[in-house]
């Protein structure tokens, strides 16, 4: 019973889980016989209301989530997603809203829309807020267009983004997207960048420099007013991807950082639930002079009631149907609207005390690659194991037998073997300290019994699993009577 | 102290000492002053809960909910009953508050969950295999034509049914802005609602990349998608589909087994409210050999060390945290708890299910739509439709305002979204449209509205 077959291999042929009372109708001409179905859905479940909650109940047992233990994976912020929120976003007067309704049918849903936009160009501290982007990686795209947009309007199409060597992946690859060629600015010795790199890198092809600040080491960018400066004198535009936002709330704002345009991640930094992937969402806020670009359509007062309009002719458009994540939007509102501005700021400064405070339980212990200060996160590398040979991903899979998920891993690129440990302000010190102590324990157990790290997890309910093998042989999916992958031999 | 963060002063005042400063203040010193000075938020102070949900719930009861007008509305959101057993499993916060499973071994559940949604996807679609998810239908069908462009490098000319959701055609063109190989082209509708195969003959070339249709499409038309695909493949390019309404392809014949080479649905239908039009999710399927060219996350079935079945991510080496700006896309979170929805939605219904939710909405609107041309509101196009149809009723499409105040949404004005249909209205009907509803629609419809009623709507 501690097993669970895959949905399809359930159940029994003709068991029906949810039926619905016949389709009225019988007289209905049907549907030309050319324009028909032809394979009777074969291969879709059938199984009983029972068989699929247990199913789904037992699947969620495997996972472990931010709900149920010490999630510290790094630059993914996964802090506590307030229980209250759930039945907000399920109210009625949202969930069953449909977006096309007239807005006068709409104006709570638009208010809350409104109240959102003026909260995040407040924490920002820039212009106009779009809602618009489904995640992180989609903002980014839209922040690409719109710097694309604001060059060609100036008839001077610029051809590079600089982005530094720390920074995620999805910059490069929404730059490229944007058709961006990208010139990478090394970090120092500190893992910061400096102004004097970005002054070198700059001319008058590049369109904008994307950065992170802090950056994904989880250093404030201390010279970041030269930083933007030296972009800006020569044309160019800053992008900040706002990731790590938790870490600066109350403390700076991009707009004063000198910030152009900006994404925010709300499953990250406002606390919506990250659903094992998503759905996250992903506004972008921008200085006035980017503002004639935001996609359509957009939210206007106009006598006191607030309206959808796409009157904008220089707008790049539209990123995808309807207006938003707004079941996101709508979490996020209430997380705001829950802590308030002073709540924010507190809530910068005590993630920042818990990052600090497992950076110093673990430095000594752990390699710690750059001195700097840091703010929300922590990165440590393996370099003290090597000498055992157990490495990141080992101590990785060993925190699973003590209960807690895994940092990020072998991210950021600039360092060796990383562990990227963000705790965020909702836990416990008394949770930091297990935490540290299952950290300090399994360094000592890479010492004095490497192969039990190394073979790790033992205590989930599978071993580690074979990512080559899935590469090798991609099984993307259960086919009828297909032999099972796990069945064969390697 | 407020919001949800757990420190007693005592636990600051340790923490301080373990970590060797004085003050919380002192960990932000190298922050530059001038920044630090300026960066105080201007909102309000916190709620309490009670205050909460005093002042959101305020906000939801001014929009028109389940409990309001009759709506019969679809344009790419669709109105369905939803399993009572789809939200408890989505409301599980093993499920809800997991990231992306980057530890296979304790994420098991998403995985498999996921495994379970790219073969219920692909079987739907009726090609080979699909992905985790993308953002949603639209965004979905923008990245087909991304991953067409990478596997015909050189073709320029991408066709889009002026029937594709005016939404979906948008997306697909911003999300092109910026790369100046390729160009757009409209193929028209024919008079009965479809699109036009003779006028999308005449432009095909050795220089035609891609065909995005609507199926159904925006007029809730059945397209005949088998044509289209055998004339875009005479020219050695692709054809892609994109489905706004994924119920009715339990009824029609599957894009693949019409020779669509991509995909796309959105997602919504299955298990997830309308929800002011997101989050929903987006399906994206193709054949077995283009599978190195999908855009998102995969899923594969794997052995762990014992040789027991298990899940991971896998042929990462497509994506954005490994090939960075070589990357196939940049999308990494997607819309996995959406595609868990769908996940429970198609299983509760299943193969049976299914099939008989279809023909029930297939029926109810052709029944409504009976009834309206009985009442001498004629339909717009003779074409087959599946659950939505197009209505010549001018009166009406210009007092739709003041009809929605009056407890009927009558569909979507067209006019706003097609010049060449004003006065006419994009209705809806679903299982969850009562009879006393529709007669309700019939009389808005039929009855002429007085000048002064139309004038003020």
């Amino acid at each position: 019973m501690l097993d669970e077959p895959l949905i399809f291999e359930r159940g029994s042929p003709g068991r029906v889980g949810w039926p619905l009372p016949a389709a009225a109708g019988e007289g209905v001409a049907e549907l030309p016989a050319e324009l028909r179905r032809e394979d009777g859905l074969a291969g879709m479940p059938e199984v009983s209301e029972l068989e699929a909650l247990r199913h789904f109940l037992r699947l969620s047992q495997w996972n472990y989530s931010a709900a149920t233990t010490l999630y510290p994976l790094g630059s993914c912020t996964m802090k506590y997603n307030p229980v209250v929120n759930e039945g907000l976003a399920r109210l009625p007067g949202f969930a069953a809203l449909h977006p096309l309704v007239p807005e006068t049918l709409a104006q709570g849903a638009l208010e809350l829309l409104a109240a959102l936009e003026a909260a995040l160009a407040a924490v920002s501290g820039l212009d106009a807020v779009c809602l618009q982007p489904a995640a992180g990686a989609h903002g980014e795209l839209l922040g690409m267009l719109l710097v694309r947009a604001y060059h060609v309007d100036r008839g001077d199409a610029r051809r590079r983004v600089l982005i530094p060597s720390s920074a995620h992946g999805t910059n490069p690859a929404s730059a490229t997207l944007c058709g961006y060629a990208v010139t990478e600015v090394p970090v120092d010795a500190r893992g910061l960048l400096t102004a004097r790199a970005v002054a070198a890198a700059m001319d008058e092809s590049v369109a904008a420099l994307m950065i992170t600040n802090p950056n994904t080491l989880g250093l404030f960018e201390r010279e970041i007013e030269g930083i933007t400066a030296a972009v800006h004198a020569r044309g160019g535009v800053v992008y900040l991807d706002g990731a790590n936002l938790n870490a600066i709330m109350g403390i700076a704002k991009p707009a004063d950082m000198g910030v152009d345009v900006m994404q925010f991640n709300l499953h990250k930094t406002f606390s919506t639930p990250h659903g094992g992937g998503g759905p996250g969402a992903g506004p972008v806020a921008v200085r006035a002079p980017f503002a004639d670009y935001l996609p359509v359509p957009r939210l206007v007062r106009r006598d006191g009631a607030l309206a959808w309009t796409e009157d904008a002719p220089k707008s790049v458009g539209r990123l995808r149907a309807f207006y938003g994540n707004f079941g996101i939007l709508v979490r996020a509102h209430a997380y705001l609207a829950r802590l308030g501005g002073p709540g924010l700021a507190e809530a910068t400064r005590l993630a920042v005390l818990n990052a600090n405070y497992l950076r110093a339980r673990l430095r000594g212990t752990y390699h710690l690659p750059y001195e700097t200060p840091s703010l929300h996160e922590c990165v440590f590398s393996d370099r003290n194991l090597q000498d055992y040979d157990v490495h990141t991903l080992d101590v990785a899979k060993r925190l699973l037998d003590y209960g807690f998920y895994a940092p990020t891993i072998y991210f950021p690129l600039v360092v060796k073997g990383a562990l990227m440990i963000e705790p965020t302000e909702t836990e416990t010190k008394e949770t930091l300290d297990q935490f540290a102590d299952a950290m300090l324990a399994i360094a000592e157990e890479a010492r004095r019994d490497p192969a039990r790290v190394r073979e790790a997890p033992h205590s989930t309910r599978l071993a580690r699993l074979d990512e080559t093998r899935a590469a090798r042989r991609p099984v993307l999916r259960w086919r009828p009577g297909r032999p099972s992958n796990a069945g064969e031999s390697a | 102290m407020s919001g949800y963060s757990p420190h007693t002063a005592q636990d600051i005042a340790a923490m301080l000492a373990a970590i060797g400063v004085g003050s919380i203040d002192d960990l932000f010193a190298h922050v530059p002053a001038k920044l630090r000075a300026r960066a105080a938020i201007a909102l309000p102070a916190g709620l309490s809960e009670p205050e909460l949900l005093r002042d959101v719930g305020a906000l939801a009861a001014r929009n028109a909910g389940a409990s309001g007008p009759a709506v019969f509305l679809g344009a790419g959101a669709y109105p369905h009953w939803i399993p009572a057993v789809v939200d408890q499993i989505l409301l599980r916060s093993e499920f809800a508050t997991a990231y992306t499973p980057y530890q296979p071994e304790v994420s098991q559940g998403t995985l498999q969950a996921t495994f379970e949604f790219q073969t219920l996807a692909a079987l739907l679609l009726g090609l080979e295999v699909a992905n985790a998810s993308m953002y949603d239908g639209a965004s979905a069908t923008a990245e087909a034509v991304l991953m067409a462009r990478r596997l015909l490098p050189g073709r320029r000319v991408i066709w889009l049914a002026r029937a594709l959701h005016p939404h979906y055609r948008a997306t697909v063109a911003t999300y092109l802005r910026g790369l100046g190989d390729v160009e757009v082209r409209e193929v028209p509708f024919a008079a009965d609602g479809r699109t036009d195969l003779s006028a999308l003959r005449a432009g095909l070339g050795p220089d035609t990349l891609c065909l995005v249709l609507g199926y159904p499409n925006v007029f809730g038309v059945v397209e005949d998608v088998a044509p289209f695909a055998d004339a875009v493949r005479a020219v050695g390019a692709l054809t892609i589909t994109a489905t706004a309404e994924p119920l009715a392809l339990a009824l029609v014949r599957s894009p693949g087994a019409s020779g669509a080479d991509i995909a796309v649905a959105e997602g919504q239908s299955f298990g997830l409210p309308v929800s002011y039009g997101g989050p929903g999710v987006g399906l994206f399927a193709t054949r077995e050999r283009f599978v190195r060219s999908l855009p998102g996350r995969l899923v594969g079935e794997t052995t762990d060390a014992h040789g027991r079945r298990g899940y991971v991510l896998t042929l990462a080496t497509r994506e954005q945290h490994i090939r960075r700006e070589r990357a196939t896309s940049n999308i990494c979170t997607n819309q996995a708890l959406c595609a868990l929805a769908v996940t429970v939605y198609l299983s509760l219904l299943g193969r049976h299910g299914l099939a008989s939710l279809a023909l029930a909405n297939y029926r109810a609107a052709h029944l409504a739509a009976a009834r309206l041309e009985a009442a001498a509101v004629a339909l717009r196009f003779p074409a087959p439709f599946f659950n939505e149809f197009v209505v010549r009723a001018p009166a009406a499409a210009s007092a739709w305002e003041a009809l929605a105040r009056d407890g009927v949404v009558a569909g979507f004005p067209l006019g706003r979204w097609y010049p060449e249909l004003e006065g006419n209205l994009l209705l809806c009907v679903t299982e969850t449209h009562p009879a006393e509803q529709v007669d309700r629609l019939v009389d808005a419809l039929a009855t002429p509205v007085p000048a002064a009623r139309a004038a003020g709507g």
